[in-house]
């Protein structure tokens, strides 16, 4: 199974706070991994850190790319190299309409704009100034549009059903279904997928191979998304710090 | 800023003038053509003036008349009811300058209900080293009339030191609406010394696009606005980046003198270095007006200097004035976000400044607005 990312003892702090305490995972070409965590766990740093945004200041440990460290890398390297991150909150940004962005992000693949956005019904906000009044699923929907277009192997996803209403959330899993290529089934798929998920929503819509719970900076366990999932309902995420896999999964990476 | 002596430039008017545009070189057209001076773009008139010397003066419509101002003044003995009326020729060294000796200008007036659609283009270019250009325009927009007006200001792209000294008197009639663009593109040395004086009667609507993008020495300007009949309107809109060793000096004054009148002035100034100043003035000289003042800089440098002084002054109670006024750096979270859809530092920022210098004007033409978006990508090749 060749593996598109992986991350070995990654150690990260921002603004000389420790946040990212010795993460392990790998994730294959063409499988989605979920984050489960309560806020402030250290699931949004990990994305940036993957990222490569310079306020998270890598300590220690290595993050490798399709077999390349990237671990120093600018986030628009990173992006060429095929990473694309959804944000939770994208800045507003003045006189920035989003067809400027899709036309940069289209730059090195064909994809229709207009015709991408006419097939999720969000053509009338091509040419409106990016996020500039967006409710919560239009910001998911202009942020995802923006991927599909840009295309990456990998996908960083952090919460996409946060403040996104059940109508709107069927269209927003399709568009991360077609993200994921997990509308495709008799081919391998090439596209892998980190999401973060506070609610487990989106596990709905998309299938999952792996999750993992964070605890303050800290991978307590990986398995089985949708048993996690249901640990967590039904114990919280104090369930999962008394939970003796853990110990199964430190010996296992070595922690 | 030092004092500035216009009698230290040499005259105008004894400068050598090609006889016709064809004359210009390549170079030169090509300058102008960024401008709006392109024969592929519809104009229902156009004027040019070379040094002292207007070189182009015709029209294409009924309804409209465009003169050499001088032979404007001996055509029309009622002109002098307009010629300094809404400006004083004592107001400045410069206007005095004008005033003393003019080398010419233009006079556009449109005639009682005819509404021009396309834009008329004036250019006025300064050719020679050392000069200084002092001119004089009128434009009359008659009752019920309208006319779109794009002035170019310009130097020859291989000269640099220069004065240019621009009256400007208009005048718009009941109902009548005056679209006003001006786009310069000076020299690292000149110096430029527009003095204009605006007059809207009941219902007149007047629209003033300014837009500077390239270096100069210093620009000092302030246009007068008074809005005299009920319901009148003036909207100011002003794109400036300022460039290192720029000193650029723009403020706008409204006054609004009968009920429902309204005014909108709005500034976005880039500053890579050197001095801006961005000034506003609202003065509420009659009950029930509004008014709206914005002024956004963004500092790229630390070498640069931005002061924004906005004013409302009012002598009424049941008056809405209001101001808003930023300067800041770019923020970071806006080029990060760029930088994720695989942007490198240099394409986030520049984006962004256009993003921020792109003003969407209630009014503009959509030929205007392409002209300052090709201006734009022009003087962001240079950032």
């Amino acid at each position: 199974m060749k593996i598109l990312l992986e991350i070995k003892d990654l150690w990260v702090e921002i603004e000389g706070k420790e946040i990212l305490k010795g993460i392990n995972l790998s994730i294959p070409v063409g499988e989605t991994h979920v984050i489960f965590g309560k806020n402030g766990s250290g699931k949004t740093s990990l994305l940036m850190t993957i990222m490569g945004f310079p306020a998270y200041r890598v300590k220690h440990g290595k993050i490798i790319f399709k077999g390349e460290d990237i671990t120093d890398l600018p986030p628009y390297e990173r992006a060429k190299k095929g990473i694309g991150i959804m944000f939770q909150r994208p800045p507003t940004i003045k006189g920035v309409k989003l067809r400027d962005i899709l036309k940069l992000c289209a730059k090195e693949n064909n994809l229709k704009i207009e015709e991408l956005a006419q097939s999720f019904g969000f053509e009338e906000f091509l040419d409106r100034e990016v996020n500039k009044g967006f409710s919560g699923g239009e910001i998911k929907k202009s942020e995802l549009l923006q991927l599909l277009i840009q295309n990456p192997d990998l996908v960083l996803l952090d919460e996409p059903e946060s403040g996104v209403d059940v109508e709107n959330m069927q269209l927003i899993g399709e568009m991360i279904k077609k993200l994921l290529q997990k509308d495709i089934h008799h081919k391998p798929r090439t596209k892998s997928g980190l999401i973060i998920t506070h609610t487990g929503f989106i596990l709905k819509y998309i299938a999952a191979d792996l999750g993992y719970v964070i605890i303050d900076g800290e991978i307590y366990c990986k398995g089985n998304p949708i048993e996690i999932f249901e640990g967590i309902q039904k114990y919280g995420y104090e369930g999962c710090k008394k939970c003796l896999k853990r110990f199964n999964f430190l010996s296992e990476t070595g922690g | 800023m030092s004092k500035i002596d216009p009698k230290k430039f040499k005259s105008a008017k004894k400068s050598d003038i090609p006889k016709d545009l064809s004359e210009l070189s390549e170079e030169e057209r090509e300058r102008l053509k960024v401008l709006g001076l392109d024969e592929s773009l519809k104009r229902e008139g156009e004027f040019v003036q070379v040094d002292a010397k207007p070189l182009l003066c015709k029209k294409e419509v009924e309804g409209l008349e465009i003169l050499p101002i001088t032979e404007a003044l001996e055509k029309y003995k009622w002109l002098k009811d307009y010629y300094w009326k809404a400006l004083s020729p004592e107001k400045d060294e410069f206007t005095k300058a004008a005033a003393e000796d003019l080398d010419n200008g233009y006079f556009v007036r449109v005639l009682p209900n005819y509404k021009l659609i396309y834009p008329v283009q004036a250019c006025l270019y300064i050719r020679t080293e050392n000069i200084s250009q002092k001119v004089h325009n009128i434009v009359i927009v008659e009752e019920g009339a309208e006319l779109n007006l794009i002035t170019s200001c310009a130097v020859h792209p291989h000269i640099t030191s220069a004065l240019h000294i621009g009256v400007s008197e208009y005048y718009i009639k009941k109902g009548g609406k005056l679209t006003f663009s001006m786009i310069h593109m000076w020299g690292e040395e000149t110096i430029v010394r527009p003095r204009t004086g605006i007059i809207v009667e009941e219902g007149g609507t007047y629209i003033s696009t300014y837009v500077n993008l390239f270096p100069v020495k210093s620009i000092q300007t302030s246009p007068v606005c008074r809005l005299l009949g009920k319901g009148a309107r003036a909207s100011f809109a002003t794109i400036v980046v300022n460039h290192p060793d720029s000193y650029i000096d723009i403020g706008g004054e409204v006054y609004l003198e009968a009920p429902n009148t309204r005014t909108e002035i709005i500034s976005r100034t880039v500053v890579y270095g050197g001095e801006n100043i961005a000034k506003g003035k609202i003065v509420a000289k009659s009950p029930k007006v509004k008014g709206h003042l914005e002024c956004q800089g963004l500092m790229l440098s630390h070498k640069g200097i931005m002061k924004a002084i906005p004013e409302l002054d009012s002598y009424f109670s049941d008056v809405e004035l209001t101001h808003e006024a930023a300067v800041g750096k770019i923020a970071k979270e806006e080029v990060e976000y760029l930088m994720a859809r695989g942007l490198s530092e240099d394409e986030a920022t520049s984006l962004i400044v256009k993003g921020f210098l792109t003003i969407k004007i209630e009014g503009i033409p959509p030929a205007l607005q392409k002209q300052i978006d090709k201006t734009l990508e022009l003087a962001s090749l240079g950032f």
